[in-house]
């Protein structure tokens, strides 16, 4: 009898103590991840920013410098100089005399496990692409991320044909076909044990290719018209 | 060897708390613990020895935060709020290494969170932060995290071996070295784990017989 009233007694004390527990353990949690958050944010922008440099150093060889660029709705290019950056991001990059060397342009889209970001270099003077580098993924490890390592793979974007035609559409959209089967300039060789992730590949730069390569050929085009009025005058 | 019954903690010395992780009672080799992270992180020496330290950062600050409340935290959710502990941890662990290395996050990727579900942290807050002193449990961190990264590393290191050619990312072989693929793949972790069992295991019966 004393048992079961004890007990009784004891169980809404008991159960302020288990929410007290659980609450207090909580704020102190949430303490601790807000604290770390905070203060490693500016480190990890700036290693992000430094990576990101390092990459368009990569995907477009013999840049010294960077301008970056956002796209207006209307299809034209507009200098970014603050942090604050819009959806869709292009880089351009010169080398040492100040000419341009070609464009880097961010993209990203679904992977087999998550959103893949990466970035390409594009060489406006031959029309093609020059140079690939992932910048984010979550492939799984030794199969979906031959992607960002497998060399045979990476070659496909050191001459990818990104021509535009004269109605200013790209003529051939890029495409990942299976290893082994590529047969045009516009196709990538696929990876054998990473469909997913390098079909994926395929279609993130096949997108926005299509979107952006020919507004970047347009300006380039633009900016050659330029230079020659300012060499008439 | 003998006396492995550690339920007299009085007994126990300091340094006898710390050894036990590494050698006696190893969480890879003798308790088979936590096998997810290292199976799959083992592949090269840096990623097991970066798995292996971010998981004994974990499991020591888990075990100080538990140690401390073991008092106060009721029998019914001491699971649950053993579980909010680590989670945090591992989230600011997360965050520190991405702090540290991009590369490094990349390469470990979702491992890191999944460091959550590593009972071997949960079994060490359970069998015996909750139950013992600050000073003893910090010990018992330390020689269990150092234990599992030492293990996490020596399979790191054959499988790297092995399977690459090199150690630390440096070349160990001359050019025509045919590396050994399989043992980078997942069916290579299982391979130098039973190899590394096998080693300590006949080690250990060697001991007990003579």
């Amino acid at each position: 009898m004393s048992d079961s009233s004890n007990i009784a007694m004891q169980n809404p004390a008991n159960s302020k103590k288990m929410l007290v527990a659980m609450v207090g353990i909580g704020i102190i949690s949430a303490f601790l991840i807000v604290l770390t958050y905070e203060l490693t944010l500016p480190r990890v922008q700036r290693l992000k920013a430094e990576a990101l440099e390092k990459a368009i150093f990569e995907v477009l060889p013999g840049t010294v410098s960077t301008q970056t660029f956002g796209v207006n709705t209307d299809g034209t290019l507009f200098k970014i100089e603050d942090e604050n950056k819009p959806e869709s991001t292009v880089y351009a990059g010169y080398d040492k005399d100040e000419k341009l060397v070609g464009y880097a342009v961010e993209a990203a889209g679904q992977g087999y496990a998550d959103i893949i970001r990466i970035i390409y270099g594009y060489d406006p003077d031959e029309q093609i692409l020059i140079g690939f580098q992932v910048l984010e993924s979550k492939e799984t490890p030794g199969l979906g991320d031959k992607i960002e390592k497998e060399e045979a793979f990476l070659n496909n974007f050191k001459d990818l044909d990104v021509s535009v035609s004269a109605d200013g559409q790209l003529k051939n959209k890029v495409i990942t076909v299976k290893q082994g089967e590529k047969q045009n300039a516009w196709e990538i060789d696929g990876i054998t044990g990473a469909t997913i992730s390098s079909r994926a590949i395929g279609d993130i730069i096949g997108t926005s290719t299509m979107e952006v390569v020919p507004i970047l050929h347009e300006d380039y085009k633009k900016g050659q018209n330029k230079m020659n009025s300012n060499e008439q005058r | 060897m003998s006396n492995d019954n550690s339920t007299t903690k009085e007994k126990v010395t300091s340094t006898d708390e710390f050894i036990k992780g590494l050698w006696r009672d190893n969480p890879v080799f003798v308790q088979v613990l936590g096998m997810c992270p290292v199976l799959a992180v083992s592949n090269t020496a840096e990623n097991a020895l970066a798995m292996g330290l971010a998981t004994a950062f974990v499991l020591l600050m888990s075990n100080i935060l538990v140690s401390l409340l073991r008092n106060f935290v009721p029998k019914q959710v001491r699971i649950a709020s053993y579980i909010l502990i680590i989670a945090t941890f591992v989230t600011v662990t997360d965050y520190a290494i991405q702090a540290i290395s991009v590369e490094l996050h990349k390469s470990l990727g979702a491992f890191i969170s999944l460091i959550v579900v590593n009972c071997l942290i949960l079994s060490r807050a359970e069998a015996f932060a909750s139950k013992n002193t600050i000073g003893r449990s910090i010990l018992d961190a330390l020689g269990m995290g150092f234990g599992f990264t030492l293990a996490l590393f020596c399979l790191g290191a054959v499988r790297e071996i092995l399977g690459n050619g090199s150690i630390f990312n440096v070349p160990l072989f001359s050019e025509g070295y045919q590396s050994w693929i399989v043992m980078i793949l997942p069916a290579g972790g299982f391979f130098t784990l039973a190899l590394w069992l096998l080693i300590i295991n006949a080690i250990q019966t060697r001991k007990v017989k003579s």
